[in-house]
């Protein structure tokens, strides 16, 4: 095998267009998003999608320690993604990993554009996500979770970021790769967006696609925000409206 | 990063003014990256070596090549490991110590770059499956930190490979032993060419500098093979992209990612 060239014996696709988890290639897995699950914090969320189980917590806007941080001219914004020792196969090392640096920063970065930080410069805003069982897909689903918990929270945003991935699986581009499908398929695009505002936030890559296929996965995955969308909004709504505004 | 100084402020106001008039502060055209110079077997110790300038900024990359276990779930490849390292001189506000969330992500995208596009053949650098495999190592120090870090590292890693020599190991009685005198090429199936675009309103650039890098809204890596196929992508920065811009700045990679490769295969002549 070449490196970075992907196993192709698993049968990724039938000849009836059905993925190896019995979905159809447009069909996302089974999410649900739940708001204000956490008693301390100011704001959370909890996210299953597919076998992922992440739950965020958001403290803020609050003061910065340290102190040199802190921003006259805005706040800022912390995220810490963290997988629990228990949530793979073979146990992970608690300490945060090279990956796990990097999907803090891609996840902060995605959801920065969303905050109105200049709001309140001075102070810090800390969205802290752990994945406590992973599948494919985890940042975003970490993404679209942290996204709501921030709603919930009652910090001022521009937009919701949703998130999906798309990708290719036996030469076709899917919705929603998972862990099987990311191992071994061809190709992996995790994508943040703001619906309304329509601006790609988190966009990453790992696999080989066509000029073509680049455009497609795009928008594929861009249609997957949009699913996720609605389900970010009814989680908010079953909080704050269905209850009549208790809790 | 802390508050932005008003220098900084201006000059990100005159970088704005210029391009809307079509202009970059160091007279490129958007489309256009800075001069890209490479020197290799510029480290004669390690087995593949490069040394980039692109524009001011600079970096020497070092490949070392030795024996190693493979990844337990991958006993049938060789390890390719990259590295990147901003040292203390390189700029006023780099400091010694362990490496930030900045340098992980860019060691990690020029990492993904080679690895997606699948430039080295690791199933050629197994001695013997599940146990030996040879491993390559690729460290990048940035030597001189004038903006865009991520094209200059991948290519200083990219040409260090193509210039890579492999040693020949043989298996004598279960333990390997370096046969002297004897090396071959890496195993290399395509040339990478990663190209970093940056968003300033409306307006995309190519190959940021550093006065342009300090006022980015929005910035993207994207790695295409010498098919022209897009292999992988990494964005970042304060703000996002359309999906417009998302397709142009592809485009863009493909484009300009083939002149790059171009220069690219002439630093060794016997490469693909």
């Amino acid at each position: 095998m070449i490196l970075g060239g992907r196993d192709t014996d698993l049968v990724l696709l039938d000849e009836n267009g059905i993925r190896c988890d019995g979905r159809k290639i447009d069909e996302p897995r089974k999410i649900m998003i739940k708001a204000g699950v956490l008693k301390n914090a100011d704001g959370s969320a909890y996210i299953e999608f597919g076998d992922n189980k992440i739950v965020v917590g958001v403290f803020g806007p609050r003061d910065v320690h340290p102190k040199h941080l802190a921003n006259t001219d805005t706040g800022i914004l912390r995220c810490r993604y963290h997988m629990s020792p228990f949530s793979v196969e073979e146990r992970k090392k608690p300490a945060p990993s090279r990956r796990e640096i990097e999907i803090s920063k891609v996840i902060k970065e995605a959801l920065k554009p969303a905050v109105m930080l200049e709001q309140f410069p001075r102070t810090v805003v800390d969205i802290f996500i752990e994945v406590l069982q992973a599948d494919g897909g985890s940042r975003c689903a970490a993404l679209a979770a942290a996204s709501v918990a921030l709603a919930d929270a009652g910090i001022p945003m521009r937009d919701m970021v949703s998130a999906c991935a798309a990708g290719k699986v036996a030469d076709t581009i899917v919705l929603d790769v998972n862990n099987e499908e990311d191992q071994a398929g061809q190709a992996d695009m995790p994508v943040g967006y703001m619906p309304n505002m329509e601006k790609i936030t988190l966009i990453q890559l790992d696999g080989v696609l066509t000029p073509e296929e680049y455009k497609k996965c795009v928008e594929t995955a861009i249609g997957g925000c949009k699913l996720v969308y609605e389900i970010q909004k009814k989680a908010l709504t079953d909080k704050y409206f269905s209850n009549g505004g208790n809790n | 990063m802390g508050n932005v100084s008003l220098i900084d402020q201006l000059k990100g106001q005159k970088i704005h003014d210029l391009l809307e008039q079509g202009k970059r502060v160091d007279g490129r055209s958007f489309d256009e990256p800075r001069q890209l110079t490479i020197e290799t077997g510029v480290i004669p110790k390690a087995e593949g070596s490069a040394r980039v300038h692109l524009g001011d900024t600079e970096v020497v990359t070092g490949i070392k090549v030795q024996l190693d276990r493979p990844f337990p779930d991958r006993g049938d490849n060789g390890i390719f490991i990259c590295t990147a390292e901003i040292l203390p001189l390189a700029h006023p506000d780099a400091e010694p110590g362990p490496p930030g969330e900045d340098v992980i992500e860019l060691a990690r995208v020029v990492d993904r770059g080679i690895r997606e596009t699948g430039m080295v053949d690791l199933t050629q650098l197994v001695l013997e499956k599940d146990k030996t495999v040879i491993g390559i190592f690729a460290d990048t120090s940035i030597i001189d930190h004038a903006g865009n870090l991520f094209d200059a590292c991948s290519y200083a890693t990219t040409a260090a490979l193509l210039s890579t020599k492999i040693p020949k190991w043989e298996m004598q009685d279960d333990v390997p032993v370096k046969v002297e005198g004897q090396e071959s090429d890496a195993p290399i199936t395509t040339i990478p060419v990663s190209i970093t675009m940056g968003r300033i309103g409306e307006h995309i650039i190519v190959d940021p500098n550093a006065d342009e890098w300090s006022c980015l809204d929005a910035r993207i890596t994207i790695t295409t093979n010498s098919d022209g196929n897009i292999c992988a992508l990494q964005k970042g920065g304060k703000d996002g992209f359309t999906i417009e811009q998302l397709v142009k700045c592809g485009e863009i990679s493909v484009s300009v990612g083939a002149k790059i490769r171009e220069i690219l295969k002439e630093t060794k002549g016997t490469s693909q």
